[in-house]
């Protein structure tokens, strides 16, 4: 009965308050200056009838609920973030940002939503070098050459095969993978420093292997007019090429190129949604604890029955594919790749988001994905002083916050006991 | 007496021009307790890092359950029923408690890819039986209310409990436990006499033990292994050992 009185009490102030400001004084401008001058009497009396009103109806809600067959309220415990009511409302959180991030789109400018898709290209390729660096603790400074393969791979079977970009994306990420899972091998026996330096060099033969090979990547020229992806075999594009539609002919609407960013953005939103999905469930799988296991002690892992050997390759290849996903996005969205895409300071960035956002944490790394690709963008007045900015920013951050922004949460598991 | 399930014999380590194992010989029966002492730097874990698969020792057989197991790897005898504990506490330090006992478990689990993205039924089934046998773990050694903190968190002793129940979910034939008792209290030391014994009564599994408390190996061993300086010194009950004059020897210096 008291609780219902104070909330009864805390409804009623909280109306007084929202009329107050909303009825009970009005603002006027007078000339050049604003005044604030009180309601008429008749507005306030129904200020306080209101107030009353409510204070009123809360206090005898159970009872008047009683008597109508309301619902009653539900008590304050539903909205403790705890077990399975935690996962209903963090449920009900993502589908409003994925809704969020479909409607934006639409709304926003242009060049929004062009850097909203570099930043999700950004994502998966962190969230990708989280399950090596993050969750396996293997540190990778050659990650972006996963990337390479991965649009090269695209763009390579598009020119010489025609392969359309739905068929070459899991080819892609596959190739990608492999290129993992042969790096894997001689670095095998290789930790910390060691291991590092090796996927730094892995990653810069990639890069000039792709950047001599000139009769088949073109070298440094690079490959151009890589096709964009369709969407059922309707084109993004204001004139058909042989034998195809495009999207505006088939809607019936008139060419509008923003058609063509958008639905490059939904694709990656798309894509990264996948990844995020994936992702989260390996870590809850046998394999992605055993990752986590190999980080923290890998002689424990082998005296448990664990093999470090697969479970390193799996590591490697895992992460890899989503560079190569990421890579084939890239691909068709930029229409052109050069070896220059690809150098060591992209792994860098990578790793940088990993780091930045928390090891392991994939809520973290989306943030720090989005903080490092938008925060250069927004400092474009700085100019030159814009990456020296970027520089300290990241040394405050790992200064004052070295387990990132939003670290790893472990999950809780709940345990049934029989008693 | 039953058949050995650890008979170790000739055991050789050659590290360069250091012998640290010189030809010990030790056998370890079903539901046996058998505890290996000698003083610091003797080679006690030299055997066992030879025993468990992490050297591949010069000479000497080993034999695991009638199977030859020398030079193994040290994962592929783990599967075999043999797992081990370390001098050093070496737990997962950044995943909780429970995270820790179901990546023991990773052998029964169902690792098939595939299978955990669809949790087919085969999948959650094993999950469940590897939460439950978790559940089952904590509880014996007291550490069910810290099934979600981190196991770095952990006072001492309870990480020294939770590596010895991470051996067990293993559902281990034998058990090699390095120093357990090594900066416990003797309250605690008291309980895992109790814990090994209960391991040893209700779960059939026989403990190879290497320690420097006395009063436990003495307490719960059923025939002790001394070793100095690589070299088996004696073996017998624990009373033959108490009055053998070469151990009082080594231990206390020439009298």
């Amino acid at each position: 009965m008291k609780s219902t009185f104070y909330s009864a009490l805390f409804a009623a102030v909280v109306t007084l308050i929202l009329t107050c400001l909303m009825l009970g004084v009005n603002l006027k401008t007078e000339g050049i200056a604003l005044t604030v001058s009180m309601a008429s009497e008749g507005t306030w009396s129904m200020i306080i009838g209101a107030v009353l009103a409510v204070f009123l109806f809360q206090l005898f809600r159970e009872k008047l609920a009683d008597m109508i067959n309301l619902p009653s309220l539900p008590s304050a415990d539903h909205f403790i973030p705890e077990g399975k009511k935690g996962e209903k409302l963090k449920q009900l959180a993502i589908s409003f940002v994925i809704a969020g991030m479909i409607i934006w789109p639409f709304f926003a400018s242009r060049g929004a939503v062009d850097l909203a898709t570099l930043t999700l290209i950004y994502i998966m390729l962190g969230l990708g070098l989280n399950i090596v660096v993050g969750l396996a603790g293997l540190l990778d400074l050659g990650y972006v050459a996963f990337y390479a393969v991965g649009a090269y791979t695209y763009a390579l079977l598009s020119l010489y095969y025609d392969v359309s970009f739905w068929v070459a994306l899991p080819i892609c990420g596959a190739l990608a993978a492999l290129f993992g899972f042969l790096l894997g091998f001689p670095v095998l026996r290789l930790r910390g420093d060691y291991l590092a330096i090796v996927t730094l060099g892995f990653g810069e033969i990639i890069r000039i292997l792709l950047n001599n090979w000139t009769e088949v990547t073109g070298g440094p020229n690079g490959i151009s007019r890589i096709p964009k992806p369709d969407l059922f075999g309707l084109e993004f594009s204001r004139r058909a090429s042989e034998g195809a539609t495009t999207f505006h002919d088939f809607m019936g609407i008139s060419y509008n190129s923003s058609h063509k960013v958008i639905f490059l953005y939904l694709l990656a939103v798309l894509l990264v949604i996948v990844t995020i999905y994936v992702i989260n469930r390996l870590t809850r799988m046998p394999i992605g604890r055993a990752w986590e296991a190999l980080r923290e002690d890998d002689i424990a892992c082998r005296s448990l029955g664990l093999n470090p050997t697969v479970i390193k390759l799996t590591a490697f290849t895992m992460g890899a594919s989503f560079a190569g996903f990421a890579g084939c996005f890239f691909a068709s969205r930029q229409g052109f790749i050069s070896p220059e895409s690809f150098v060591f300071i992209e792994s860098a960035i990578i790793l940088a988001i990993v780091v930045l956002g928390g090891m392991g944490s994939q809520l973290g790394v989306i943030l720090a994905a989005i903080v490092l690709t938008v925060l250069p963008e927004l400092a474009r007045e700085f100019q030159e002083y814009r990456m020296l900015m970027f520089g300290l920013l990241m040394v405050f951050m790992m200064a004052w916050r070295p387990q990132g922004l939003v670290p790893m949460k472990r999950p809780h598991l709940e345990l049934k006991t029989n008693e | 007496m039953s058949k050995a399930l650890l008979e170790v014999s000739g055991l050789c380590m050659r590290f360069g021009g250091l012998l640290a194992v010189n030809n010990v010989s030790l056998s370890v029966h079903e539901k046996e307790i058998v505890s290996v002492i000698g003083p610091n730097g003797a080679g006690k874990t030299t055997v066992f890092n030879c025993i468990s698969g992490f050297y591949a020792p010069t000479q000497g057989t080993i034999l695991f359950d009638g199977e030859e197991v020398q030079g193994m790897k040290g994962h592929k005898i783990s599967r075999k029923g043999m797992v081990r504990t370390f001098q050093h506490v070496r737990l997962f330090k950044e995943m909780t408690v429970i995270e820790n006992l179901l990546v023991a478990q990773h052998r029964q689990l169902n690792t098939n890819l595939l299978a955990g993205f669809f949790k087919t039924p085969s999948y959650r089934r094993a999950e469940r039986e590897a939460m439950e046998r978790a559940a089952y773990w904590l509880k014996k050694v007291n550490l069910l209310e810290f099934a979600n903190r981190e196991a770095g968190n952990l006072a001492y002793g309870q990480q020294r409990r939770l590596e010895i129940a991470r051996c067990m979910v293993t559902q281990p034939r034998l058990l090699m436990l390095d120093e357990p008792a090594a900066g416990l209290n003797p309250n605690e030391t008291k309980e895992l006499d109790e814990l090994i014994c209960y391991l040893r009564d209700e779960h059939d599994v026989s403990v190879l033990l290497i320690e420097h408390d006395m009063s436990l190996v003495m307490g719960i061993s059923d025939s002790i292994v001394v070793i100095n300086q690589g070299t088996p010194l004696a073996s017998g009950t624990p009373a033959e050992i108490r009055d053998n004059p070469d151990v009082i020897k080594a231990y206390l210096g020439e009298a």
